[in-house]
C-alpha cells in the first residue's frame, strides 16, 4: 500500500487547513487556551496530544471490530485514560517544572474533544495506518493554532519567546529594555484570560477569511 | 479554617473570581456549541451543578481513602508508603462517567419532567472537562469534604451563570450585522473574552 498517495496526503493536511480541529470542527478549545501563556508550554502540550491523539486513533482502529456499540464510550475513555496517565508519569519525571505549570491540564487532554471527537468520527470507522495520519494530521492542526495563539500572548503580552528546555525554558528572545525606556509598554490583558478568548478569536476569524468558510447561525 | 464566612469566601471565589469557564477555560467545548439556545443552555447549566455537586464529594472519598499517599493506612499501618496517585486520572473519569450514567437512570425512573429537560445533556457532560476539571483542581487544593462540595457546588453555578449570560447575549446578536465570516465560534469567542474581562472585575474581592 502506497502510504504517500494523495488520498493520504488529504488527511494530513485537511486539518491544517480547511478542517482544522480548533477553529473549524470547534474541537478541544478547553485545553487549548489554558496552555498558551508561554510558548514552551503550548509546545510541550503538542506534542503530548500528538502523542495521545495517534496511539488512541491506532488503538481504537485496531479493536474496532471488537468493541460492542453500546458500551464504545467507557471502552475510549479508558484507554484514553492510560494514554493521558503514561504522558502525565513521563512529564512528571523528566520535565517536572513543567508539570507543575500545566498542573490539570495535561490531565485534562482526557477529556479534550479531539481525541474523542477523532475516534468517533475516523478511527472506528478506518484502518490503523489511516487512523495514525488523521491522528497526526489533527495533532498538528491542534498544535498549529496553539501555537499561533501562544506566540503573540507571549510576545505582547510578556515582552518574551521562550522555547522548551527542561523545565525553565530557553529564552530565545526578549523586548529589549532601550524599547521600554523609549515609551513601549507590554499589554497586561493578553496574559490574562480575556486575552486568550480574544487572539483565538481573531485567528479564528483570519483563518476563515483566508479559506472563505462561513457558519450558518 | 472553618465557620461559614470561610465557605462562603469559597463558594464566590468559585462562582466569580475564578470562574471555571471564564478563568481556567474548561467545558469550553459545550459552552460553545450549546449557547446558541437559551433553553438548552439553561438545560445543560443545571446539569453541570448536579454532576459537579455529586462527584466531586465521591472523588475526595475515593482520592483520601484509596488513592492519595498513605491513604490506605486505615486498612493496615503497613499501607503507609502506597501511593497510587497514578490511577487518579483513570478512576475519576470512570467514577465520572458511571455518576452520570447513574443519575441519568435515577432521574429516568423518579421524574419525567426533570429527564425530558435534562436527560439529553446528562451524555454529553461526562466528557466536559469542568466536571473532571473540579476534581483534579479540588485534590490540588487539598480541599477537605465540606470545602469540596461547596467548590463543586459552586463550579457548577459559575458555568451556569456564564452560559446563560453567554446564550443571552447571542440570542440580543441575531439581529446585527457581524461580518459574514467572524459569524458563530468567531464572534462566540469575542464575546466570551468582554464576559472575561466583565468576571475580572471581581478578582478584588475577598470574604
Amino acid at each position: 500500500m502506497e502510504i504517500f498517495n494523495s488520498e493520504s496526503k488529504k488527511i494530513i493536511s485537511d486539518p491544517l487547513s480547511i478542517n482544522n480541529p480548533i477553529s473549524l470542527q470547534v474541537l478541544g478549545i478547553c485545553s487549548a487556551l489554558a496552555v498558551t501563556i508561554r510558548l514552551d508550554q503550548a509546545i510541550i502540550m503538542t506534542i503530548a496530544v500528538i502523542f495521545v491523539l495517534c496511539s488512541s486513533n491506532v488503538i481504537l482502529s485496531a479493536l474496532r471490530n471488537f468493541i460492542p456499540n453500546r458500551v464504545r464510550i467507557v471502552v475510549m475513555l479508558s484507554i484514553i485514560a492510560s494514554l493521558v496517565t503514561v504522558v502525565d508519569q513521563v512529564l512528571q519525571a523528566y520535565l517536572y517544572d513543567m508539570s507543575k505549570q500545566l498542573s490539570v491540564f495535561v490531565g485534562l487532554i482526557i477529556t479534550n474533544c479531539i481525541i474523542m471527537g477523532r475516534a468517533e468520527a475516523f478511527a472506528l470507522k478506518h484502518g490503523p495506518s489511516k487512523a495514525f495520519l488523521d491522528g497526526l494530521g489533527n495533532g498538528l492542526g491542534y498544535g498549529m493554532i496553539i501555537i499561533i495563539v501562544s506566540f503573540f500572548r507571549e510576545l505582547f503580552g510578556a515582552g518574551t519567546i521562550t522555547l522548551p528546555n527542561g523545565g525553565a525554558g530557553y529564552e530565545l528572545f526578549s523586548i529589549p529594555e532601550a524599547w521600554y525606556a523609549a515609551g513601549y509598554e507590554n499589554i497586561g490583558l493578553l496574559v490574562l484570560s480575556p486575552g486568550a478568548f480574544f487572539i483565538l478569536g481573531l485567528v479564528i476569524w483570519t483563518q476563515r477569511e483566508l479559506f472563505g468558510i462561513e457558519e450558518g447561525e | 479554617m472553618g465557620g461559614f464566612e470561610h465557605y462562603l469566601s469559597i463558594f464566590t471565589k468559585a462562582v466569580f473570581i475564578e470562574n471555571i469557564v471564564l478563568a481556567y477555560f474548561l467545558g469550553l467545548c459545550s459552552f460553545l456549541a450549546i449557547s446558541k439556545k437559551i433553553d438548552a443552555s439553561v438545560g445543560i447549566g443545571m446539569a453541570v451543578v448536579v454532576v459537579l455537586t455529586i462527584t466531586a464529594p465521591i472523588n475526595w472519598f475515593i482520592n483520601t481513602y484509596f488513592l492519595d499517599k498513605g491513604a490506605l493506612v486505615w486498612l493496615s499501618p503497613d499501607f503507609i508508603d502506597v501511593n497510587l496517585d497514578f490511577l487518579r486520572l483513570i478512576v475519576f473519569i470512570s467514577v465520572i462517567a458511571a455518576m452520570v450514567q447513574l443519575v441519568e437512570m435515577f432521574m429516568e425512573r423518579f421524574s419525567q419532567a426533570l429527564y425530558s429537560s435534562l436527560g439529553i445533556f446528562l451524555p454529553l457532560i461526562a466528557v466536559n472537562c469542568s466536571i473532571l476539571g473540579g476534581s483534579l483542581f479540588m485534590v490540588e487544593r487539598e480541599y477537605n469534604l465540606t470545602e469540596t462540595i461547596v467548590y463543586g457546588f459552586g463550579s457548577g453555578f459559575g458555568f451556569f451563570l456564564a452560559i446563560l449570560a453567554l446564550a443571552s447575549v447571542r440570542y440580543r446578536l441575531r439581529y446585527s450585522n457581524i461580518p459574514p465570516r467572524l459569524r458563530g465560534v468567531g464572534m462566540a469567542m469575542l464575546l466570551t473574552g468582554l464576559l472575561s474581562m466583565a468576571f475580572m472585575a471581581f478578582s478584588g474581592i475577598d470574604l
